[in-house]
């Protein structure tokens, strides 16, 4: 495709209508909690945009998050907004390969060099460089090159955010995260395993219409979508403030919709736009399916204890810790009891009466 | 060490730490007082010391009124946060949950909107607790540093828990360890400390009763 169209053109072209792509322009815009005021400033930006070039890399990845992003709808005008972004390399969706992908990377670099956004999906390993290759180049060789002529970096999925399922315990390949390696370019972190697609294209549009990254919080992910946990979001909240909780995935409660606190959700800790985005088209999130959040867009999720155990619950037997502890102490409490006797016996023994002549003696 | 690993150590081997120390402490100071024994008493019994001594267990519960007028500010904050502490603890969802996992089973909570209301009035009483110690002359004669200690490590799980439970200023996961944290504290300065008047109490009030309910009077 030619990067000569605006986006507006080839939105027209898609026969996307003006109302459609204004009301994707007001649901973005209500997303990133942006003023209504603000939505002509977005159509205007996004209808005269150039298709911004796009290079993708995937490295230690399950191609998940391609997977959410392409195929999890049918086309929408999110959908098509992403189509008509420039991707001008992606291992799986681009027909090129082997020396023509590569030489595509290349040249896409080198055009729009500066201006290119770099999307990295996986994480990136730090151990051995072969662990992953992509045309012989090592992962980390290849992102440091990249990100150096990219205009931001958009770091989609929990691996490439903060390190994920290659990084859990015990990360043989010692993966690490993109904001580990790239230090001088901004980062948007867009976690999720996988993230929910709107968050993207949403992402996008902030990009092309403020030409700046959104708002991040701490973790480096827009607030318009992170912002909020998914305990404070989630429609099940009034059943776990009134402490109405499943203990099992089809007992009564369970049936009845209660809150899956009990059940190990890590909707508290949680923070994502799952509650009220919604997947599949606005369907449902996993805990309105009732099973619990697993926290997938948090750092480390995978080595949080358990899926299925509480966040504030021990990890360790500590039943039979206090049983151990309990017969310690009480064989110590006897142990000590009795020495204290012996020595009250001896002190009782040692005891020397001392009659008024003595001291009369003494003085 | 990140987020994730501090709660996963403060959730594991340091809660198997604090739960050692605390059970065994506790254990070892209780058995150390009652193996001690006391001398047999050789005179004649005119009434039932061990009614004596449950009876004063449960009346000393309740303040007499001449102590209720002398120091009402000492019951009734006493009262308060003692009855707040116990509520906080033992009727909080996460709280029951915790339990259910160490004995097997568990109890009805109360709503969060009441846990939160009575956890503001518990940790206020204590600030006035502490406020009381500091200005009353006699009080603050007698405090020495573990009167301090053992308030402050008693309000800081009421505080670290107000916080994690509304996400204020931290992470969730940084704010529930640091809640954790602050319970283990307690239960690991517990029996080191006047802390442990929570069993020992009823040794001393079941004594006081006995002795009085061996001579046939009331304690």
């Amino acid at each position: 495709m030619s990067n000569e169209k605006t986006l507006g053109e080839v939105l027209r072209q898609q026969g996307i209508t003006r109302r459609g792509f204004l009301k994707f322009c007001a649901a973005t815009a209500s997303l990133m909690a942006l003023p209504p005021a603000m939505v002509p400033r977005i159509a205007a930006a996004l209808e005269n945009a150039r298709r911004p070039s796009v290079i993708w890399l995937s490295f230690q990845e399950c191609t998940g998050c391609t997977e959410s992003l392409t195929r999890s709808h049918s086309p929408t005008i999110e959908g098509l907004i992403f189509n008509a972004i420039s991707l001008d390399y992606h291992h799986t969706l681009q027909a090129a390969a082997g020396t023509h992908a590569e030489l595509a990377r290349e040249k896409a670099m080198e055009e729009n060099y500066g201006n290119y956004i770099l999307v990295v999906d996986g994480s990136i390993p730090t151990g051995n460089m072969g662990f992953s290759t992509i045309a012989g180049i090592s992962n980390r060789e290849m992102l440091e090159e990249v990100a150096k002529g990219a205009a931001a970096i958009v770091s989609v999925g929990s691996c490439a955010a903060f390190g994920g399922i290659p990084h859990a315990s015990p990360n043989p390949t010692g993966a690490v995260a993109v904001t580990d390696i790239i230090k001088d370019k901004p980062i948007i972190n867009v976690p999720g395993c996988p993230p929910i697609p709107v968050v993207i294209s949403g992402v996008l549009a902030h990009f092309l219409t403020f030409g700046s990254i959104p708002e991040l919080d701490a973790l480096g992910r827009p607030l318009a979508f992170y912002g909020k946990s998914i305990h404070d979001r989630c429609y099940r909240r009034p059943f776990y403030d009134k402490g109405l909780f499943a203990e099992t995935f089809d007992d009564e409660g369970a049936k009845l919709g209660w809150c899956l606190y009990k059940l190990g959700c890590k909707g508290p800790t949680t923070y994502n736009a799952c509650a009220t985005t919604k997947w599949n088209e606005g369907t449902s999130f996993p805990i309105e399916s009732g099973h619990p959040c697993l926290g997938c867009s948090e750092p480390d999720f995978w080595d949080g204890g358990g899926f299925y155990k509480a966040i504030s619950m021990p990890t360790g037997d500590i039943a039979r810790t206090a049983v151990y502890a309990i017969g310690a102490g009480a064989a110590a409490g006897v142990a000590l009891g009795a020495v204290n006797r012996a020595r009250k016996a001896r002190a009782v023994k040692a005891h020397q009466k001392v009659t008024i002549d003595d001291l009369e003696k003494d003085s | 060490m990140t987020e994730t690993e501090l709660l996963m150590w403060v959730r594991g081997p340091v809660l198997q730490v604090a739960t050692v120390i605390f059970l065994l402490g506790v254990l070892v100071r209780i058995l150390e007082i009652l193996v001690l024994g006391r001398k047999a008493n050789l005179a004649e019994a005119r009434g039932s010391a061990v009614a004596g001594g449950l009876r004063t267990i449960v009346s000393r519960s309740f303040p007499d009124s001449g102590t209720l007028r002398r120091s009402t500010f000492n019951v009734v904050a006493g009262y308060v946060f003692h009855t707040g502490f116990f509520i906080v603890l033992l009727l909080f969802a996460p709280h029951i949950l915790l339990f259910r996992d160490v004995f097997g089973f568990g109890w009805p909570a109360l709503p969060t909107q009441i846990i939160d209301a009575i956890t503001i009035v518990t940790i206020i009483t204590l600030l006035a607790v502490l406020v009381h110690r500091m200005t009353h002359k006699v009080m603050r004669y007698l405090s020495r540093f573990q009167d301090y200690l053992v308030w402050l490590v008693t309000i800081l799980p009421l505080i670290t828990g107000y916080l994690a439970f509304h996400r204020i200023g931290l992470t969730p996961t940084m704010l529930i360890a640091i809640h954790i944290i602050s319970v283990e504290l307690l239960m690991v300065v517990f029996p080191f400390t006047k802390l442990m008047h929570a069993f020992t109490l009823f040794m001393a009030r079941y004594y006081n009763g006995a002795i009085a309910g061996y001579k046939g009077v009331n304690s």
